[in-house]
């Protein structure tokens, strides 16, 4: 009984954004939890996409080349740090963790970050944009990936050395490939993050040219106000990407967001 | 240790270093200085007298606490005894666990559109819904002083997900033993009270750090619901910081900043260490 009211509790808004999503601009103003007299949720998402221009299409387009190039990013520099941390484990990788726990503490400064950029020439690029979120995922990424290759034998390193391989090979070809549970959580998890991040778009990516598609729902809340019906139907354009990923990786989310949480 | 060469590190600490940690750090010179992007003059700490001054400073500050310890607070309360039914012998576990995750996944503007809808005072379905049992209209975002409460009620729906997973994985570490025995004794509320409770207490000190950094960190949620609003009532630190860079005053942004993260550590880092004596070994 307990739990069907906490499932009514979280199922309850997405029912009603589907709802809202699918009615004509009338009916949805009302904001009533109903079923819709005429179901139009296809038109409504294509007016959505075709908007100023196709917006939303370049919104997305943005939104992938941005997600995709951090994630990549965020894999291979935090693989490559947390593997030489774990098998070191010496004072340089207290130093590491030490500085990479600042990310955790220090809140990223606007004003500065802005400054800095405009300095060294990258301000108001997606280059500069995918920096920024490979820095501010990195620390979690460590932390995760650090506690899965203390799980991987050195006897493999060792194997490895003795066949002759350079530390280049031995990382890409055997450890790499041996990460892949924890590099799934981690691709699952910051891919989501990154994809969903509005203010470091909105602070480090001004301009119409390089909407996101998250920062589409802020104009959109002006211009249509009351047109609810397309509002949350941008809402659903939204969420379709997360609700896959979610679809496909259920499992490895959950038990990799805890195997670096919880010291079992 | 050749095989483990240290120029791995130098992707990693350049990009961290160069986008996050520098600039983060050249808050604290410009902190002491009048700014206006293109020069920089220095005047002690008279933007730190200028912000503590703020007479919306105090509301801020206030609001920022009682956000944090709400949020961290009631997301480990309701999130226990749900973890434990998640890991019992229920039916329908895997669904719930879903639904209850997937708001997790879903971006705070969508969320945020969805729930200053469904809290609007007369139209809004929460208030429809209540108005059933005879409750009068209630302002969840208009109201002064209930705003900020309605955002850390949002961000309970949307962050408890998390809680439940750690937490969960925290009781399913318990050994099996443990819950036998309870069972001899008697039944499911002894094994919550006398096995879960006291054997998930790493996992909950996790989830109560984890969740106060970011409830203190928090900026998004209460942007995309309120701004801040009305007047000057929900905001937070983090979004007098914003205000304050919109307005062109740097120096006393960065000032702010350098405050907000000597305000996160001296509420984490002793609470961390007092975790790290209480935890159990296992």
């Amino acid at each position: 009984m307990g739990l069907l009211i906490v499932g009514l509790i979280f199922i309850v808004p997405f029912v009603f954004i589907l709802l809202t999503a699918s009615k004509t601009s009338g009916e949805a103003a009302l904001l009533e939890f109903s079923l819709p007299t005429r179901f139009q949720l296809v038109e409504n998402i294509t007016q959505v996409m075709t908007f100023a221009n196709n917006r939303m299409l370049l919104a997305l387009a943005n939104s992938a080349l941005l997600t995709v190039s951090s994630v990549t990013g965020i894999v291979l520099v935090a693989a490559l740090v947390a593997y030489v941390m774990q098998r070191r484990n010496d004072r340089i990788a207290a130093g590491v963790t030490l500085i990479l726990f600042m990310g955790l503490v220090l809140p990223p400064a606007v004003a500065t970050t802005v400054f800095f950029l405009q300095k060294i020439g990258v301000y108001k690029t997606i280059f500069s944009l995918v920096m920024i979120e490979i820095a501010l995922a990195m620390p979690f990424a460590v932390v995760i990936l650090r506690a899965f290759i203390g799980s991987i034998p050195r006897e493999i390193d060792e194997a490895a050395i003795m066949d002759g391989a350079s530390p280049l090979r031995l990382f890409f070809s055997i450890i790499l490939p041996l990460l892949r549970p924890a590099l799934v959580t981690i691709i699952v998890t910051s891919s989501i993050a990154v994809y969903n991040d509005f203010a470091n778009p909105l602070y480090f990516l001004p301009g119409a040219r390089n909407v996101t598609a998250q920062l589409t729902m802020f104009s959109y809340m002006g211009q249509f106000g009351t047109q609810w019906n397309l509002v949350f139907a941008n809402v659903a354009v939204l969420t379709i990407l997360p609700f896959i990923m979610f679809m496909i990786f259920q499992r490895q989310i959950v038990s990799g967001m805890t195997s670096g949480a919880v010291k079992g | 240790m050749s095989m483990y060469p240290y120029w791995f590190y130098l992707p990693a600490l350049l990009i961290f270093g160069l986008f996050f940690l520098v600039p983060s750090l050249m808050a604290f010179y410009y902190s002491l200085t009048r700014w206006t992007l293109f020069e920089s003059q220095f005047i002690g700490l008279k933007n730190y007298s200028t912000f503590l001054q703020d007479p919306q400073l105090k509301l801020a500050l206030r609001n920022t606490v009682i956000y944090a310890l709400l949020t961290s607070g009631f997301k480990t309360i309701i999130a226990l005894p749900v973890a434990a039914l998640l890991t019992s012998r229920i039916k329908f576990k895997g669904f719930f666990r879903s639904v209850v995750f997937f708001p997790v996944l879903v971006s705070t503007v969508a969320v945020g559109a969805t729930f200053s809808t469904l809290m609007q005072p007369s139209t809004g379905l929460i208030n429809q819904f209540l108005s059933l049992f005879g409750v009068p209209k209630i302002e969840w975002l208009g109201n002064p002083q209930l705003a900020i409460y309605s955002v850390a009620l949002v961000d309970i729906w949307k962050g408890i997900g998390i809680a439940i997973v750690i937490l969960m994985a925290g009781i399913q570490s318990i050994p099996t033993e443990y819950f036998d025995a309870a069972k001899l004794e008697g039944g499911a509320w002894v094994a919550f009270r006398h096995v879960i409770l006291p054997l998930s207490r790493n996992a909950a000190f996790t989830v109560i750090l984890l969740s106060l950094i970011s409830g203190l960190r928090s900026f998004d949620l209460i942007w995309t619901l309120t701004q801040g609003g009305p007047g000057f009532a929900s905001d937070v630190l983090t979004s007098v910081v914003l205000k304050q860079y919109q307005a062109g005053f740097y120096g006393l942004s960065a000032a702010g900043n350098v405050l907000i993260f000597l305000f996160v550590t001296i509420i984490a880092f002793p609470l961390m260490r007092f975790f790290t004596r209480l935890e159990i070994e296992t």
